[in-house]
C-alpha cells in the first residue's frame, strides 16, 4: 500500500505541496488531477522517491522512504515503473534496447531471455517489429508505449503515469488510456495517473483524488463527484462536459 | 552594507557550488568502487572522448609544432643556437603546450558534449528514469565519463607531444635546413624524466577537470533550452579557465621546487 502523511514541499521558494494526506487502494487505477502548476508531477515524484518532502512521510507498505537514499530506496524502487510525460526513453538506445535494459541492468538476463521478454511486450503494447528503431524514429504515441513497455517489463506492483497522453491527439490519448486499463488490469499492479485528461479518466478511473492549493481536496470513486456540491471542484470537472461514469459507489466528497 | 551583503551572498553561493562539486565528484568514485562494473560504458566514453577527438588533437599538434619552429628558429639564430630548435620544441611541447592545448581542445570538442548529452538526459527526465529503474545515474553516467578522461586525456597529450615534435622537425628539418640528426639530439639531452612525469601529471589532472566540470554542469542544468545554453557555456569556460589556472599551481610545484 502506497501512503502519503502530510507532505509537504517549496520548490524554488513556492510552497507546492501543503499537506498532501493520500492513500492509494492497492490494485487500482487511482487518478490525480488538478490545475496545471499545482504539483500533480511534483506529487508523483515524491511516490518513488525522485524527490524528497520537506516534511511528511510517504509510506510503501511498511516502509517510509522519504528519508531513504542509496541501496535501501533502490530496494523500494524494484517496486515501482514510472512511465514519464515525455517517456523518458534513452535516445541512444534502440527501442528493443530500452525495453531491455531495466532486465539486464537489475535481473542480469542476457541473450533468447532477454528477447523474449521485451518482445512480448512491445507486442502487448502494439510495437511488434519496431524494436530496432531510434526513440527519435517513433511518434509520440509510440514513444510512449514503448515507454510503456519499458515500464511493464519487470512487472512492477506499483506504476506511476505522469500524464500519459500529454501531447497525443484525442484517438491516440485514447488508445494509450485504454492500454493502461487493459495492462491494470490483466496485470493487477497498483496504478497512480496524473492527468488532465478531463472527462475521459472519469470512465477508466477506479478512484479520481483532486489536488487543490498544495492538498487533496477530494478522493472518491468517479460515480460519487456527480453529486459533489462543492462549487470549484463541479466547476473544475465539468470542463470536458458530462463525467461517464457508469458505476456507483461510496466516496469521501 | 549593500554591498557588503552583495558579495556575502556572491561568497556563500559560490563555496556552496563549490562544496556541492565536491560531494558530486566523490560521490561518482564511491559509486565506481561498486558494483556492477561499467566497463562498457567507461570503454564507450573512452571512444569518445578519446578515439573521436584524436583528429582534431592531431592537427592542432602539428601547426603547433610547425609554428614553434617557425617562432624558435629565428629567434635561436639571433644567438647562433638552432641546434637547439629540437629541444626548444620538445619541452615547451612536453612540459607545457601539450597538456594544455590538448586539454582545451577535448574541452571544445568532447566536453561541450559530453554537459548537452547529460543536461538532454536531465530535461527530458532519462536522469530520473534511470533513478526509477534503481540505477544510479552517478555510476551509469558519470563515473565512466571521469574515468575515460582520466585515461583519455593523458592518451591524447601523448600523441599531440610527439606528433608536434615532428610538426617542428617538418619546418625545421625540411624547410628551414636544421640539420636532423641536431634537432633529435638536443631533443634526447634536454628532455629530462621530470618534464615527462610532469606533462602526464597535468595531463591527468586536466583530465579530472574537463570530465567533473563538464559532468557537474550537465548534471544540474536548468530544465530549459536557454538553461542548457548556458550550462554549456559555463562548462567549457569553467574547464578552460581551471586548467589554465591549474596548470600554473602545478607548474610552479612541479618545476619549480
Amino acid at each position: 500500500m502506497l501512503k502519503l502523511v502530510g507532505v509537504t514541499k517549496t520548490l524554488g521558494g513556492q510552497p507546492v505541496l501543503r499537506g498532501v494526506d493520500l492513500v492509494v487502494p492497492q490494485g487500482k487505477l487511482t487518478t490525480i488531477i488538478g490545475r496545471s502548476g499545482e504539483g500533480k508531477s511534483v506529487l508523483l515524484k515524491h511516490m518513488i522517491g525522485l524527490l524528497q518532502p520537506d516534511s511528511g512521510e510517504v509510506w510503501v507498505d511498511n516502509v517510509e522512504i522519504s528519508r531513504l537514499r542509496g541501496h535501501a530506496l533502490n530496494e523500494v524502487r524494484k517496486r515501482f515503473a514510472m512511465l514519464f510525460q515525455g517517456a523518458a526513453l534513452f535516445d541512444s538506445l534502440t527501442v528493443f534496447e530500452n525495453v531491455a535494459f531495466p532486465l539486464r541492468e537489475k535481473l542480469r538476463l542476457k541473450g533468447a531471455d532477454v528477447t523474449t521478454r521485451v518482445e512480448e511486450k512491445l507486442d502487448q503494447v502494439g510495437l511488434a517489429g519496431m524494436g530496432h528503431k531510434f526513440p527519435a524514429e517513433l511518434s509520440g504515441g509510440m514513444r510512449k508505449r514503448a515507454g510503456l513497455a519499458r515500464a511493464l517489463v519487470m512487472q512492477p506492483e506499483i506504476m506511476l503515469f505522469d500524464e500519459p497522453t500529454t501531447g497525443l491527439d484525442p484517438l491516440m490519448a485514447k488508445s494509450i488510456h485504454d492500454l493502461i486499463t487493459s495492462m491494470q488490469r490483466k496485470f493487477g499492479f497498483t496504478a497512480v495517473m496524473v492527468s488532465h485528461e478531463i472527462p475521459e479518466i472519469f470512465g477508466i478511473s477506479d478512484y479520481v483524488a483532486i489536488l487543490k492549493r498544495g492538498k487533496i481536496a477530494a478522493m472518491a470513486e468517479p460515480a460519487e463527484f456527480q453529486r459533489t456540491t462543492d462549487p470549484e471542484i463541479k466547476e473544475f470537472i465539468s470542463v470536458g462536459g458530462t463525467l461517464p461514469m457508469a458505476s456507483s459507489a461510496k466516496g469521501v466528497l | 552594507m549593500n554591498f557588503l551583503e552583495a558579495l556575502g551572498r556572491w561568497a556563500l553561493f559560490y563555496v556552496a557550488e563549490m562544496g556541492r562539486m565536491l560531494i558530486f565528484v566523490l560521490s561518482a568514485f564511491g559509486w565506481l568502487a561498486r558494483p556492477p562494473f561499467r566497463a562498457f560504458q567507461a570503454v564507450k566514453q573512452l571512444h569518445f572522448i578519446g578515439y573521436k577527438s584524436t583528429f582534431v588533437v592531431v592537427l592542432t599538434a602539428t601547426f603547433t609544432g610547425m609554428v614553434l619552429a617557425l617562432q624558435g628558429y629565428h629567434t635561436l639564430r639571433k644567438f647562433g643556437s638552432e641546434g637547439l630548435l629540437g629541444a626548444a620544441v620538445a619541452v615547451s611541447m612536453i612540459r607545457e603546450l601539450g597538456p594544455v592545448l590538448a586539454a582545451l581542445m577535448v574541452t571544445a570538442r568532447a566536453g561541450s558534449a559530453m554537459t548537452a548529452e547529460i543536461g538532454i538526459m536531465r530535461i527530458t527526465e532519462q536522469i530520473d528514469a534511470l533513478d526509477t529503474m534503481a540505477v544510479n545515474p552517478l555510476q551509469y553516467l558519470i563515473a565512466p565519463k571521469l574515468i575515460a578522461g582520466l585515461i583519455g586525456v593523458p592518451l591524447l597529450v601523448a600523441i599531440f607531444d610527439v606528433v608536434g615534435i615532428y610538426g617542428g622537425h617538418v619546418v625545421g628539418v625540411e624547410l628551414l635546413g636544421v640539420n636532423s640528426g641536431t634537432y633529435w639530439n638536443s631533443i634526447e639531452s634536454a628532455v629530462e624524466w621530470k618534464d615527462v612525469y610532469g606533462g602526464i601529471l597535468k595531463s591527468i589532472s586536466f583530465g579530472l577537470i574537463i570530465s567533473w566540470v563538464c559532468c557537474y554542469k550537465g548534471f544540474f542544468t536548468k530544465m530549459s533550452a536557454e538553461g542548457l545554453g548556458n550550462a554549456t557555456t559555463e562548462a567549457v569556460v569553467l574547464s578552460s579557465v581551471l586548467i589554465l589556472v591549474w596548470d600554473y599551481f602545478l607548474t610552479a610545484l612541479l618545476f619549480n621546487l
